[in-house]
């Protein structure tokens, strides 16, 4: 007898949903295996006082986000608007926006 | 027949119905596969990056101070320090000295900071892993560094920081303090920021309260609030992250749209027999339903397992050229994933359901014609 379709949906269905879970394992197994890196960065900032994470280094507001004035999107002018990439991915600080 | 049978019947039924059609099936699939599969990896590697942040900046000064000119951060003088550490419940008030410097010949902008405890030997610097790409060094490799004056000055690198801190330090420069003093020309008496501890977390809002009364000219940067950028970072509101979601959302539309108005020919004929033969409204109905869950489920599983290999096993090589910007040196660091059952059942519904939902409404509207009338069309 032939294989029904809908068992080959279900078990495709369930193949799909057993990614997921694997995923999410891989996920957790991950975040264990990365806490003595995550340490190892932490103790670093403490050292160095660093407060920021390196994502970007093309503009130093971008570099250095929570560290930024109110004046960067016209560092360069009056009128020179925002130009960088990296500018257009991050949102201001929430200490810079109005309260 | 039992109820599950029934349904199984009508997913055998449905199967070879979108078999008929499976060129223009597969191209929907791909298609939708895409805007989940986009929608997944900023999802991912945003909170990726948040939870990263959450976990190494905890060792971020608790407050910094810093002076302000005309709107612009500025150095601030040494005598600055005396004043915060007469505030009562700090401790451990003292100056950071930290700069830009940008390498002529590989056009990079490195971050360079004073040595930390043990301090770095006068003539010595660690240096981050993008550092050590752009310029090709190693340890044991002298650097020459042009400095504020115009000189050029040699500095022997006796450490590399890890790949695994490369999320912090991939740009960084880390030097003796006299050294950076010197180089960037900083005054003896000036610093670039101050950093300090207070003894009662709880009283952190009131001391930096006492900062903004007592020094004007400054500004206190609180540690949490350091914390929350890293939260807002990636903000959906942020410009080119609502250029993603809303042609996410318009690719949405095109697909309901698509389905509420446009049931083929073919469909609508289809439709007709199964009435004619015997099919009631709600069997046509659930068979249909079933073609979209089929169609949504098989978008949102691929979509979203390939979000995850692109994310976290290929370092999000597809977002590398927006991310990278302008910048030279761009750090290559390897996310840890951070998945939240919650985002995963959230993406779930975005797709699944209003693409569903959106197939049901017209075959409502078609099933409920006389077969007859379907069949003369």
């Amino acid at each position: 007898m032939p294989t029904r379709k809908s068992t080959i949906f279900f078990v495709l269905a369930g193949l799909g949903a057993g990614a997921l879970a694997v995923m999410v394992a891989h996920a957790h197994y991950r975040h264990q295996k990365a806490q003595a890196a995550w340490n190892e960065s932490a103790a670093l900032v403490k050292r160095l006082d660093l407060t920021d994470l390196c994502l970007f280094t093309d503009a130093r507001y971008a570099r250095h986000p929570s560290m930024a004035d109110r004046h960067t999107p016209f560092q360069d002018s009056p009128m020179a608007m925002e130009h960088f990439p990296s500018g257009t991915l991050i949102s201001p600080p929430p200490h810079l926006r109005p309260q | 027949m039992s109820l599950h049978e029934r349904h199984r019947n009508i997913i055998d039924f449905a199967l070879s119905s979108l078999g008929r059609r499976w060129k223009k099936n597969l191209a929907l699939t791909v298609v939708y596969a895409f805007v989940v599969f986009t929608l997944a990896s900023v999802v991912f590697f945003t909170e990726a990056v948040k939870s990263e942040a959450r976990a190494v900046l905890r060792g971020a000064p608790e407050i910094v101070v810093q002076r302000l000119m005309a709107g612009r951060h500025d150095l601030i003088p040494e005598s600055h320090i005396d004043v915060l550490r007469k505030i009562t419940g700090t401790r451990q008030v003292q100056g950071r000295l930290w700069g830009y410097y940008f390498e002529p010949s590989t056009g990079a902008n490195y971050t360079v900071v004073a040595s930390g405890e043990p301090p770095l030997e006068p003539g010595t610097i660690a240096i981050g892993q993008g550092v050590a790409r752009t310029l090709n060094a190693g340890e044991g490799d002298l650097i020459p560094l042009k400095g504020s004056k115009g000189d050029y000055a040699s500095f022997e690198v006796v450490r590399v920081f890890s790949h695994e801190s490369e999320l912090v330090s991939s740009d960084l420069i880390e030097m003796h303090a006299d050294d950076l003093r010197a180089f960037f020309g900083v005054p003896e008496d000036y610093f670039t920021d101050i950093t300090l501890k207070v003894r009662n977390e709880k009283e952190l809002v009131v001391v930096a309260d006492k900062i903004r009364r007592l020094l004007p000219d400054t500004r206190p940067i609180l540690r949490d609030e350091i914390l929350r950028t890293y939260d807002s970072l990636f903000d959906w509101r942020s410009g080119l992250l609502l250029v993603i979601f809303a042609g996410a959302v318009a690719a949405f539309v095109i697909f309901a749209w698509d389905k509420a108005t446009s049931l083929s020919m073919e469909e609508r004929r289809e439709m007709g027999v199964l009435k004619a033969v015997g099919w009631e409204t709600s069997e046509v109905i659930a068979m249909k339903s079933w073609e979209g869950i089929i169609i949504s489920l098989a978008a949102f599983f691929g979509g979203t397992v390939l979000a995850y290999v692109h994310v976290f096993f290929s370092s999000a090589f597809i977002f590398e050229p927006v991310l990278k910007g302008w910048a030279v040196l761009y750090p290559r660091f390897q996310l840890v994933p951070q998945i939240d059952p919650y985002q995963v059942l959230a993406l779930f519904f975005l797709t699944v359901v209003p693409y569903t939902v959106a197939t049901v409404i017209p075959t409502w509207s078609a099933a409920t014609v006389d077969p007859d009338s379907i069949m003369r069309l």
